[in-house]
């Protein structure tokens, strides 16, 4: 009997690959934000290839979603040279989510502090620009940026993976 | 002796409350909530949810005989009310955080520690009508003892290895297995419930479609019927069936995330990869479709944001004959892949007995033999007529859980193309009239039942709200399952629970 894996694996084989090839440039709203001199420094110091680590900060897991749909194999990241590590020591970019919650701001700080320099913060979906519609609770700090310096910003609620590939990419390009 | 008295029958001797629908809320004195407690020692009565608000706690409950669905409340002006731990385990941590967010004491409640205060809001009892001033310092939290020879702590989170929410693990084990688990929850707590209060319709619903993002459908919906039942608005019929047409692309795209993700967590990345090539078809047919990939505020109060359009029909058909065969291959590469099985069947077992005791619901509670769904009681339109079949089994793995789902997701491409064929003419959007009243909603999720309760003052604005995620019978099942398991197998058995972090917190 010929395993239904190696049927599967044939099968991909045959039908080609799922990725997506048609995705948008680089948001040059985005590229400016990030300021081109970091761009140079990231080019200069990792080549092309990008670390990231994931702190969700308080979400609403959506952002994560549209995270794991990036990695997925349609938009497939990775081909980039951008992968996530699961340690932040192992880390060039710390990718947030969410608004920060007060009993979040300690581990996104000491997850921040454990990274190696040069290092930079990425803050995703609207609620990681600016709180989003939890702004203003007892419980939450607000974005990103009340905790952390942010580096770049990529919105949306959530962003979708485009939108996401793209943001790192202005890192990259 | 078993009380025959109904859930109904019981409540007759409180207060009614008028306004409030679909079901009745009673208020009860104390030995009318003190009777409560006795009659809820014996099985039979389900609990739905508990929670306050100033000086009030409310309970919501289910009569498992016949149905009905009920809110009692016990006014408590001295700030303390007799907990229901004691009989119904589910409502341990529900207490602790009636106690965390109003400052209301559970009377006989064994576990003093707080549960979603970390000790960092800046206050204490922030939804009290006079919050109390914080402590200086977080306090430390203890964690409940194991003792024996060997035993050694493996503490896990907030911050996990891999892209998942935010909470805190902390095992006892012994070499490899693990002899206690115990989640410390609330980092997501974000406060939903005061920011919605005093809110617009409009505002409250995009908060309540973000409590939980991979819900958003069922929240939204959930919310929108409170609203509908509070008010007393009448929602077309074309879009009761676009609601369940969303809810359904849901809870399939959910639930093949969830056995890809559970196959991953056992080593087997190709299932994962096919798992999220169908789940991307699915999103991008949303998107394309309906404007959102996650249908995120699609579903308002009154119906839904807007009309299919022309193509619709077509694109979903092509979609729903494309997912059919697939998803029935990657079912069959699951069943006959023996390092795999060998992996998921026999690990992490929750009992059914258990599964009853905290009254669990969704995959979880169908795969330990306990079959309730919301959309069959109370049940919701358009579920009444498109002959729903629920799944249901009783070994109570992680396979079971695997195979509850795809039975589910096989389920939700049968009703996704009854409803397209039986789909009603006319408006899809009804106005609500702006008036007081109070609401409660049951809705079915891809996690369970979430329970939704709100209160409209005359302008028609929020004046109380409470959101029940599934997660909270769940979470504590969890560490029931993970007993006696490796810790290798922990990630296993998390994401085959996959219970959320943000719908419990809030």
């Amino acid at each position: 009997m010929i395993p239904p894996v190696a049927r599967l694996m044939l099968r991909s084989l045959l039908a080609g690959p799922v990725t997506r090839r048609d995705l948008p440039p680089p948001d040059p709203a985005q590229a400016t934000e990030l300021a081109l001199a970091l761009a140079h420094t990231v080019r200069r110091r990792l080549g092309r290839s990008l670390a990231i680590r994931a702190v969700d900060a308080g979400s609403c897991n959506g952002c994560e979603l549209e995270i794991h749909a990036a990695t997925g194999p349609v938009y497939d990241l990775e081909r980039f040279g951008l992968h996530f590590v699961a340690s932040p020591r192992h880390a060039d970019v710390l990718l947030v989510t969410g608004p920060v919650t007060t009993n979040m701001a300690e581990a996104l700080r000491r997850t921040y502090e454990a990274m190696p320099a040069p290092k930079w913060v990425v803050a995703l979906g609207d609620c990681g620009r600016d709180g989003g519609c939890f702004a203003g609770s007892y419980a939450v700090l607000g974005g990103v940026s009340a905790v952390l310096p942010v580096d770049l910003t990529i919105p949306g609620c959530p962003p979708e993976p485009q939108a996401i590939l793209a943001g790192f990419l202005a890192l990259l390009k | 002796m078993i009380p025959s008295a109904s859930l109904l029958d019981f409540l007759a001797r409180g207060d009614r409350v008028a306004e409030a629908a679909p079901w009745p809320r009673v208020v009860l004195d104390r030995p009318g909530w003190q009777a409560l407690l006795k009659r809820l020692a014996a099985p039979g009565w389900e609990l739905i949810s508990e929670w306050a608000e100033a000086a009030m706690v409310h309970v919501a409950l289910r009569d498992a005989e016949d149905g009905a669905v009920a809110i009692a409340s016990l006014p408590c002006p001295e700030g303390h009310f007799p907990s229901l731990a004691a009989v119904r385990p589910g409502a341990l941590r529900l207490e602790r955080a009636i106690r965390d967010l109003w400052g209301l004491e559970p009377e006989g409640h064994d576990d003093p520690r707080p549960w979603l205060d970390h000790g960092r809001w800046g206050c204490r009892a922030p939804l009290a009508p006079i919050p109390q001033p914080a402590l200086s310092d977080p306090p430390p939290y203890p964690f409940l003892p194991a003792e024996g020879e060997g035993l050694h702590q493996i503490p896990v989170g907030p911050v996990h290895a891999g892209v998942i929410e935010p909470g805190h693990f902390r095992f006892h084990a012994q070499g490899e297995a693990v002899v206690r688990l115990e989640a410390r929850l609330g980092y997501t707590h974000k406060g939903i419930a005061a920011l919605a209060t005093g809110q617009s319709l409009t505002a409250a619903a995009r908060l309540a479609g973000r409590i939980s993002g991979d819900a958003t459908v069922a929240y939204a919906l959930a919310f929108a019927r409170a609203a509908e039942a509070a008010c007393g608005a009448v929602v077309p019929p074309r879009a009761h069936s676009l609601r369940a047409l969303f809810a359904e692309l849901e809870r399939l795209a959910g639930h093949l995330l969830d056995i890809g993700g559970i196959a991953n967590d056992a080593a087997f990345a190709i299932l994962l990869a096919q798992t999220m090539i169908l789940r991307e078809q699915i999103l991008e047919t949303n998107r394309d479709l309906f404007g959102h990939r996650l249908l995120m505020d699609r579903v308002v109060p009154g119906g839904v944001s807007d009309d299919l359009p022309p193509e619709a029909t077509a694109r979903l058909r092509d979609l729903l004959d494309g997912l059919g065969p697939a998803l029935a291959r990657i079912r069959y590469l699951y069943e006959n892949t023996p390092s795999l099985s060998d992996r998921t069947q026999g690990t992490g077992i929750l009992s059914p007995a258990l599964a009853h005791r905290f009254g669990a619901g969704g995959v979880i509670g169908r795969a330990s033999g306990r079959s309730h769904d919301a959309r069959q009681s109370p049940g919701y339109p358009p579920y009444e007529r498109l002959d729903l079949t629920v799944p249901m089994l009783l070994k109570g793995d992680v396979d079971a859980r695997v195979m509850v789902r795809f039975a589910e997701a096989a389920e939700s491409l049968r009703l996704i193309g009854r409803i397209l064929l039986e789909l009603p003419s006319g408006p899809v959007r009804a106005a609500l009239p702006a008036r007081a009243g109070e609401g409660l909603a049951l809705v079915e999720s891809f996690r369970g039942e979430v329970a939704l309760w709100l209160r409209l003052d005359e302008s028609g604005r929020i004046a109380g709200f409470h959101a029940h995620d599934p997660s909270w019978f769940q979470w504590p099942l969890l560490e029931a399952a993970i007993e006696g398991n490796i810790v290798a197998d922990f990630p296993l058995c998390n994401k085959s629970f996959n219970c959320s972090y943000s719908g419990h917190d809030q």
